[in-house]
């Protein structure tokens, strides 16, 4: 019987969101090629974030040992693989996550697998669905190689439910691994607000918004919602780097997204057009943002954001 | 010190994209090509680096057909130093680009290759990860900088990257979730760039000329020994399925009715 092994995210002991959803591709490819799934996490953290994990799979590994500390591609990649090698895996499932994306092709090298990035969606087997070209296109692809890694593109996937069993954690050894890679810091970027991916709703603002953020934010926090920035925004520097929405950006699917201010450029449209709801507030009535916009308003931000900030605040 | 970017061919992403009828591929008539936006940002950074105190050549390496010479051409327009075109009409998937790329730096000797994080065609977001284990290299991932693209650092030109000559490494500024990671890598090394690594530059018109002398070398995948078979097989293209059309409303009081009572996400 296949074996897909489920590489989670962790960060101090406490498993990822995206992992979840990762895992509901997962089971999606077990009921297509009649496989099982079981779960590795590596590094600080790993056995205690196993445990988590546990309560959706029946078998999951754990990985911790010097040099595991930090998530470096190379030896974060070299772990999975002696783990994909020990539990003769023929699939790799991981999130489509900074670390998932900085980890995934190392590990279908070391096994001459191809590699599916981005994937929407679980076709067969060995088919899956992703985006091109911005989303422009959606491509089935097929991997041809007896192995397979294969990262996920989170909001396609619902998280996980739990299994009614319960699982085992069981630890593996790790190999003594000498990489050419050292980390030196990690700047954190703390926010009070629910993380961009994750939220149920985001609050979006572009160029027009001139850098000031207060009614973005303001409008944020009585929706409880995250908050989101368009491309210009950041490369200006009036916010940190990972609240970018777009193709290159972060990919979000919220039940509610609005932007305010952005006029809807190709790559930002990539990034959030799978939202359920959309709505466009911008001062130009032929801004492209209007095309994808379930309710467009045209007028200026700084008006129309308080405003609307008051009749939710009635609503609740 | 030898650094080694990579320039691909890619369609603008100005330019409509359409799916063929029979779902083969997209169409490619009446499209415009450019190279692909993170390269040129690649490109840059080898030129700060070269031009900030660094004694380099910028080899700028492309992987298509015949018509990726204007790629090349416009990275030596930038200021790169020499081309490589690495000519293969039709599809090559990632792997095997990370494989032929393995080839030509096995050839050259870089002690950097700077490539975008991803090609703005396939979106794929895999190739300089295969090739740093395929040459059991280390790698930085989503090059930034902690300085916004608005800053006097930026605005000075100067490089993001921090090559450390004496300990033959590089210290790069990573693009993660939750914020910015800073590691140090032994060179050779690959290093993917991100949007927010520099504004890269427009090409002068006496630079153009000036590219047009500079050599670009030809080579072939068998020459370099590999098979370009692809592992990941595109079988069907098709557009995203359409939105339903919305509707404007006249003021921020109707609006919320409807997200309140239509939509019910508020």
């Amino acid at each position: 019987m296949a074996t897909i092994l489920l590489i989670g995210e962790q960060a101090h002991g406490h498993l990822k969101k995206a992992t979840l959803s990762a895992l509901s591709a997962a089971r999606q490819l077990a009921q297509k090629n009649g496989g099982q799934v079981q779960g590795l996490l590596i590094g600080a953290g790993a056995a205690q974030a196993a445990q988590e994990l546990s309560g959706y799979l029946g078998t999951v590994h754990a990985v911790e040992g010097a040099g595991l500390e930090h998530a470096l591609a190379e030896t974060h990649s070299a772990a999975a693989v002696d783990a994909v090698k020990k539990l003769g895996a023929t699939d790799v499932v991981l999130a489509a996550t900074a670390y998932g994306k900085d980890v995934a092709p190392r590990i279908a090298a070391r096994l001459g697998a191809g590699v599916a990035s981005d994937i929407l969606a679980v076709v067969s087997g060995n088919q899956f669905k992703r985006a091109m070209w911005a989303g422009n296109a959606i491509a089935t692809v097929e991997v041809t190689t007896p192995v397979k890694v294969i990262t996920v593109r989170a909001t396609e996937f619902a998280p996980a439910q739990k299994s009614g069993s319960g699982g085992s954690v069981q630890q593996l050894g790790a190999g003594t691994p000498s990489p050419k890679t050292k980390f030196l810091e990690f700047n954190e970027v703390k926010s009070a607000r629910p993380e961009l991916t994750e939220a149920s709703v985001v609050v979006s603002g572009g160029r027009g918004t001139k850098g000031d953020f207060k009614p973005i934010e303001a409008l944020a926090d009585v929706l409880g919602a995250a908050v989101g920035a368009s491309r210009a925004v950041v490369d200006a520097g009036w916010q940190p780097n990972d609240l970018q929405v777009g193709q290159t950006g972060k990919v979000v699917a919220p039940k509610l997204y609005i932007a305010a201010g952005i006029s809807g450029a190709i790559q930002h449209l990539a990034g959030m057009k799978g939202s359920k709801t959309i709505v466009a507030i911008n001062k130009d009535p032929e801004a492209p943002i209007f095309q994808v916009a379930d309710y467009g308003l045209v007028g200026d931000l700084f008006k129309a954001l308080p405003e609307l900030t008051e009749e939710v605040k009635k609503l609740k | 010190m030898k650094i080694l970017v990579t320039i691909k061919r890619v369609e603008d992403y100005e330019s409509k994209i359409k799916v063929r009828p029979d779902n083969s591929w997209i169409v490619t008539e009446g499209v415009n090509y450019r190279a692909n936006p993170f390269d040129e940002i690649a490109v840059e950074e080898a030129l700060r680096l070269r031009d900030a105190n660094l004694p380099s050549e910028v080899v700028a390496v492309s992987i298509g057909s015949g018509a990726a010479q204007a790629e090349i051409r416009s990275a030596l327009a930038m200021g790169a130093d020499r081309g490589i075109l690495v000519k293969h009409d039709g599809f090559v998937d990632s792997d095997a680009v990370a494989r032929l790329l393995k080839a030509v730096i096995e050839k050259e000797k870089p002690d950097l290759v700077l490539m975008g994080k991803q090609a703005v065609d396939v979106d794929d977001n895999v190739t300089g990860q295969l090739l740093a284990e395929y040459l059991g290299w280390g790698q930085a991932t989503f090059a930034s900088k902690k300085e916004s693209l608005e800053s006097p650092e930026e605005k000075a030109k100067k490089p993001g990257l921090k090559v450390l000559g004496e300990k033959k490494a590089v210290q790069v500024a990573r693009e993660v979730d939750g914020g910015l990671e800073v590691l140090e890598v032994q060179l050779p090394a690959i290093v993917t760039v991100d949007l927010r690594l520099n504004v890269p530059r427009y090409a002068s018109l006496p630079n153009i000329m000036k590219a047009k002398k500079k050599p670009i070398e030809e080579l072939a995948p068998p020459a370099l020994g590999v098979d370009v078979a692809p592992k990941v097989k595109v079988v069907r293209v098709e557009a995203p399925p359409p939105r339903a059309a919305g509707v404007k409303v006249p003021d921020v009081a109707t609006l919320a009715k409807k997200l309140h009572e239509e939509a019910k996400v508020i």
